[in-house]
């Protein structure tokens, strides 16, 4: 199972932007994990909600058909600390695209306040690692990450 | 109006700070890219769309790069004997890539070392070319 570090989008204009957003709690494990006495949400973690928002932005540009996977962090440089209560929004744009690869940017924020400014890069692997063989299923956008996407597309809106 | 050498050349140096973290006076013409500067796989991309982005003055006519163009992937078949880079293949090295040492690679032919050959001064002469400069 994937640790999907997003809870739902809220924009999503393909080839362009997407901002998701996420929610966090105390009820987390690993926040009690860093610094035990004063919980914060790790600047891996932050990245790591970034890269998701951004890597299903660049794998939807494509339908999904290529494997993308985050392949360099450009940049990131904080402002302000997560902590349980806080609700953050990864908003990324997509810089520049091309058959290899795509380029992205964006910030996290918390309410008014800046709490990142990231750019990275992502890699279609099977464009790039000439001579290496990948499985030919797509392992990186599993039903978890899809269903989000299709949870937005649909309103949020859950039949039952 | 057309850019300078300088200007392009400044330009360049830009772009290969921002793309590799290192610093502006470690980007000299002769710099490898790798054996120097550090360079990656990924990094090639990344230098890729930069240039992209630094060279485009009208967004309406974004000056691209294309594929392969800049950093070719991989050799064709026709310079590469038994995994060894043939007397063809060394020429066309040297005719793509004018400044870079080939010394090591003409006494091994091992054509894995062709990607440490880019230098910063063939950046600058593709663009120029490109250019028109």
């Amino acid at each position: 199972m994937r640790w999907i570090w997003i809870d739902k989008f809220i924009e999503f204009t393909s080839r362009t932007s997407a901002t998701t957003v996420k929610n966090v709690s105390l009820a987390e494990e690993h926040l009690h994990d860093l610094y035990p006495d004063f919980p914060i949400v790790p600047h891996s973690l932050i990245v790591e909600g970034f890269a998701q928002t951004a890597g299903i932005l660049v794998g939807e540009a494509r339908n999904f058909e290529e494997k993308v996977i985050l392949a360099k962090v450009s940049r990131a440089t904080f402002y302000r600390l997560v902590r349980p209560g806080d609700t953050i929004e990864f908003r990324a744009k997509v810089d520049q695209l091309s058959e290899q690869g795509a380029s992205t940017s964006g910030v996290v924020m918390c309410g008014e306040d800046r709490v990142a400014e990231i750019e990275m890069m992502f890699s279609h692997i099977d464009q790039n690692m000439g001579g290496l063989e990948f499985p030919e299923h797509n392992f990186v956008f599993t039903e978890q990450f899809t269903e989000l996407l299709k949870g937005y597309r649909a309103g949020g809106v859950v039949t039952i | 109006m057309a850019l300078t050498h300088d200007e392009i050349y400044s330009k360049v140096q830009g772009v290969l700070v921002d793309a590799l973290g290192v610093d502006e006076d470690e980007v000299t013409p002769a710099a490898s890219l790798r054996a120097d500067l550090g360079a990656e796989s990924i990094d090639f991309l990344d230098i890729t769309f930069r240039l992209e982005k630094a060279f485009t003055t009208d967004p309406t006519k974004p000056f691209k790069i294309p594929r392969g163009d800049l950093f070719p992937e991989e050799l064709d078949p026709a310079f590469v004997q038994d995994g060894k880079l043939t007397d063809a293949g060394l020429a066309e090295v040297r005719k793509r890539l004018p400044h870079a040492d080939l010394g090591p690679l003409e006494k091994s032919r091992d054509t894995a070392l062709v990607p440490n050959l880019f230098s910063v001064q063939d950046i600058v002469d593709y663009i120029e070319k490109r250019l028109g400069a």
